[in-house]
């Protein structure tokens, strides 16, 4: 299976996803960079965290016209697995490949630790190493991870089994106590219509060795590795 | 030709910068506050463009890039 780790000017997590790739997943892995129209090489691309384009206007708001964009928007219409992790997450929303939007934490500060996510649907390309209702251990860290989306729009996504990971406490209870940063229903990460396209603001590459703390995050990347085998 | 483009929290849409600022205020005895909404105020200067087609344009850089109409509205004022 070959990744892509799309490189926007401002990224910082794309070594650390470029890594767990390689290293703990061994699985081949390239670096996209912004400029790249052809994404046809891979099987999944990953558009990790960080501070694209400084961040300027609203997150996401600038990286969504990058040229490579248009390719991962026509990678992800054909099917395609794509990731957004954080910033990858808050590009996917401004570029519509995700409904909804991100607005500043309730508490106005960057948030940097360990979060307890819900596995809400475990029947996803994403999920299906997790079981449903798992606790999964995995760090954050944004400024502007407070989802929000119009009521139509959320009740598509529960319905449909899109809300694919919900913040919880340690006993896996989703309580106002819980949520981080003010996302609408504790929302921690969606998935789009056809389950191909995903975004979260936990950082499964964050939490993928024993040294970093918590091994939870690579159920997400070995559920992506399942599906793709089994697809054949 | 200026245009002067206002940027804020669509109605209903949580502002915690707002709050912030609102919970400030009232603590510094400004009691009268009930609302405060915290947007952008973007000014461009176009060039070459005639004053028709102009607001049609800005109109699209909004809609395109400089709002996000998921969670906010925008304002535009041509002209100085």
């Amino acid at each position: 299976m070959r990744f892509g780790v799309v490189v926007f000017p401002g990224s910082n997590c794309e070594m650390d996803c470029h890594h767990v790739i390689d290293k703990v997943l061994r699985e081949d892995v390239d670096y996209v960079w912004h400029q790249q129209t052809d994404v046809s090489a891979y099987d999944c691309l990953v558009l990790p965290g960080g501070f694209s384009y400084g961040d300027y206007l609203r997150c996401g708001a600038i990286a969504r016209f990058s040229p490579v964009m248009e390719a991962v928007a026509d990678f992800a219409a054909e099917g395609g697995l794509v990731i957004g992790i954080c910033n990858g997450f808050q590009i996917l929303l401004e570029a519509g490949l995700l409904p909804g939007a991100m607005l500043r934490n309730t508490s106005l500060s960057f948030i940097c630790r360990f979060s307890s996510v819900r596995v809400e649907n475990a029947d996803t390309p994403w999920t299906n190493a997790a079981r449903q209702g798992q606790v999964l251990r995995v760090p954050i860290a944004h400024g502007e991870g407070n989802y929000t989306a119009d009521e139509a729009t959320l009740a598509a996504l529960a319905e449909e089994g899109r809300i694919i990971l919900r913040y919880c406490g340690e006993d896996g209870e989703v309580t106002a106590a819980a949520n981080p940063n003010g996302s609408v229903d504790n929302i921690a990460g969606i998935c789009g219509e056809g389950f191909n396209v995903f975004g979260l603001m936990p950082h499964p590459e964050r939490a993928s060795e024993e040294i970093l703390g918590s091994t939870d995050g690579l159920l997400i990347w070995e559920s992506v590795m399942a599906h793709y085998r089994s697809r054949g | 030709m200026k245009v002067s483009i206002y940027v804020s929290p669509k109605k209903g849409v949580l502002d915690p910068a707002g709050q912030a600022a609102l919970g400030a205020l009232k603590s510094l005895g400004f009691g009268e506050v009930a609302d405060v909404r915290i947007g952008k105020y973007i000014i461009l200067r176009l060039e070459d463009i005639d004053a028709g087609k102009a607001e049609d344009r800005v109109q699209e850089m909004c809609e395109r890039l400089l709002a996000n109409p998921i969670i906010e509205d925008y304002r535009i004022e041509m002209g100085d």
